[in-house]
């Protein structure tokens, strides 16, 4: 009985899965984009796919990372490179639901809102869809091996520069 | 200076065959939005609508715009493709509400009152034709005929699908400069080949349209917007590579990376721009600058090409797109991207072009920042209808150049702009 329960798999929680989820949002929302790559693994996936696409099949997404790299790339080229208005983001997320867990990946679904603020002090309904996340254990952490964006705003205002 | 004219909503011209300046009232007087839409987009143009690929079946079709009314591409039983306003003849209800999708029936009804339309835009049937028990009905000499739906002219060259109000029209063909410069261009990526659709992606930016298209039209601009051109070497001012106009303001720009002398080089650096970051700036990943070399049999890294009114086509490293511009308003237009390849990609080219999207597109590392330069246009331009840019890269004239520090397409563009519209 004792050693049933030692190799019994770590089951998580959906109260732990909304932390990581709430945590990663608020990293974005707070400016520390240079802490946003950590809540991924090494090989991790990236998507943010309009829904236009992901409801006909197509394999198009505005953003595609396939690596922790890619994602330090995309915070250094907001902060270095590209040419953009500044800009608030802040999300809402609610409904998040853990759908299995298999092998230790954890798939979890979650409805999210992103407001975008200008300078000019007015705030928009900027980007609104739904995290498909695989989630796995890394030292103990939980982290994004997958996230999928699936936007339902799939017209976005101008442009795309800070990640979802 | 030269004569001055003055034209609609009392914008105040440089006299005749002057091209490098317009009054910046052109951008947000909508006087000059309605005329534009009568005259060129709904005039002797051709308007790109689509991809024959994004209606690759019979009872496929399409929702889009030329300019800015509503249209549908549809492909009928027979595989022919047709376009008409999605504007029932009834009572100006839309007749397709999808954005795209198969009607295996044939038919388009629309919703108000169900009258019925085929493929190719005409009236089928309407309900109650001869009333009801004796009652109400359609007068005798009702014809069906009489009732079709607003058919444009279309027109499927190489796999790109145009559609013209003006029945009048040469061929497409002809339109963009047979045999030039462009139509080789446009050719290099189309003819022969099978297209797959790779996926879309809309922007809604609060600019005029015409400030994207002088965008395209502009090599001066990319390498001093553009860090990730300019650093990375995917296009530069100092490569080797041309802009060409044809038919007045079609217009292709390409580069050939890698193809710098030292001289202009060591020019670039002792400018001390912002986006020539070499030495300094590099990427974590280079998987996404990992291209395949050669693809078109030629050593051509970047074409722009620029189809008035409506169309960008482009093919920057291995990525292929079609971008519609969609005029939204003085003040706004929607730009469509269908990202595409070659039905004959193996997976890892596949893959590339996907990679690459994240240069080119609404969240282009590059390409974002069009749409920015022109929202910070269409911020200034307000108030100062008849003051007038300056557009004097590389001359005053309108004419090819074998290099990339000119404006002379812009210049193309204001040129037939002004020929059509009759300022």
């Amino acid at each position: 009985m004792s050693t049933a329960v030692a190799t019994a798999p770590v089951t998580t929680t959906r109260q732990e899965v909304e932390d990581l989820i709430h945590a990663y949002v608020q990293c974005i929302d707070d400016d520390r984009l240079e802490e946003w790559p950590d809540f991924f693994t090494d090989d991790c996936l990236y998507k943010v796919i309009p829904r236009e696409n992901a409801d006909a099949g197509l394999p198009v997404a505005v953003m595609f990372c396939d690596s922790k790299g890619m994602l330090r790339d995309r915070i250094v080229a907001l902060r270095k490179a590209n040419i953009y208005a500044p800009h608030f983001y802040r999300h809402l997320v609610s409904n998040t639901r853990i759908l299995g867990e298999q092998a230790g990946v954890i798939t979890a679904q979650t409805n999210y809102g992103v407001f975008q603020t200008l300078l000019d002090g007015e705030t928009r309904v900027y980007n609104t869809g739904k995290y498909v996340d695989k989630i796995v254990r890394v030292n103990g952490a939980l982290r994004f091996k997958e996230k999928l964006c699936v936007f339902d705003t799939y017209r976005i205002q101008t442009l795309m520069v800070t990640p979802i | 200076m030269d004569a001055r004219v003055t034209r609609t909503a009392g914008l105040v011209w440089p006299g005749e065959g002057i091209s490098a300046a317009v009054p910046y009232g052109v951008f947000t007087e909508q006087a000059v939005y309605d005329e534009e839409q009568a005259k060129i987009f709904r005039g002797p143009t051709w308007n790109f609508i689509g991809l024959a690929a994004e209606v690759p079946n019979s009872g496929d079709y399409k929702a889009t715009f030329v300019g800015d009314t509503p249209v549908v591409m549809t492909r009928d039983e027979q595989g022919a493709i047709h376009a008409w306003v999605n504007r029932c003849a009834h009572r100006g209800a839309l007749v397709c509400r999808e954005l795209r999708g198969n009607n295996a029936a044939g038919t388009y009804t629309c919703v108000y009152h169900q009258w019925s339309f085929d493929a190719r835009g005409d009236l089928v049937g309407v309900p109650f034709r001869r009333g009801l028990g004796g009652k109400g009905g359609y007068p005798a000499d009702f014809d069906l005929k009489q009732h079709g739906l607003r058919k444009l002219r279309v027109e499927d060259y190489h796999g790109a699908v145009f559609a013209t109000f003006e029945d009048e029209m040469p061929s497409v063909q002809d339109y963009l400069g047979a045999n030039g410069a462009v139509d080789e261009h446009l050719r290099r990526v189309l003819e022969g080949r099978e297209l797959e659709v790779l996926g879309h992606a809309r922007q809604y930016i609060p600019s005029n349209w015409k400030f994207y298209a002088e965008n395209t039209k502009d090599p001066y601009h990319a390498s001093l917007l553009h860090l990730f051109h300019m650093t990375f070497g995917l296009y530069r001012s100092s490569q080797v590579g041309g802009v060409k106009i044809t038919n007045g303001w079609h217009t292709v720009l390409f580069s050939r990376a890698g193809t710098d002398t030292q001289e202009s080089l060591d020019q670039t650096k002792d400018s001390h721009l912002r986006t020539y970051q070499a030495d300094t700036y590099s990427l974590d990943d280079m998987s996404l600058l990992k291209g395949r070399k050669g693809e078109w049999g030629d050593d051509i890294t970047l074409v722009i090409l620029s189809l008035m009114p409506n169309l960008v086509v482009q093919q920057i490293q291995n990525t292929l797109a079609v971008r519609q511009i969609v005029p939204k308003g003085r003040d706004a237009f929607e730009l469509v991207w269908t990202y595409f390849g070659y039905k004959t990609d193996d997976e890892e080219l596949r893959n590339i072009r996907l990679k690459q999207i994240n240069l080119i597109g609404p969240a282009g590392l590059i390409s974002m920042e069009d749409g920015e330069s022109s929202v910070i246009c269409q911020q200034a331009v307000v108030r100062d209808q008849n003051e007038w840019s300056c557009i004097e890269m590389g001359g005053r004239d309108v004419e090819d150049a074998d290099h990339l520090v000119t404006e002379t397409t812009i210049r193309a563009f204001w040129d037939e702009y002004r020929a059509l519209m009759g300022y």
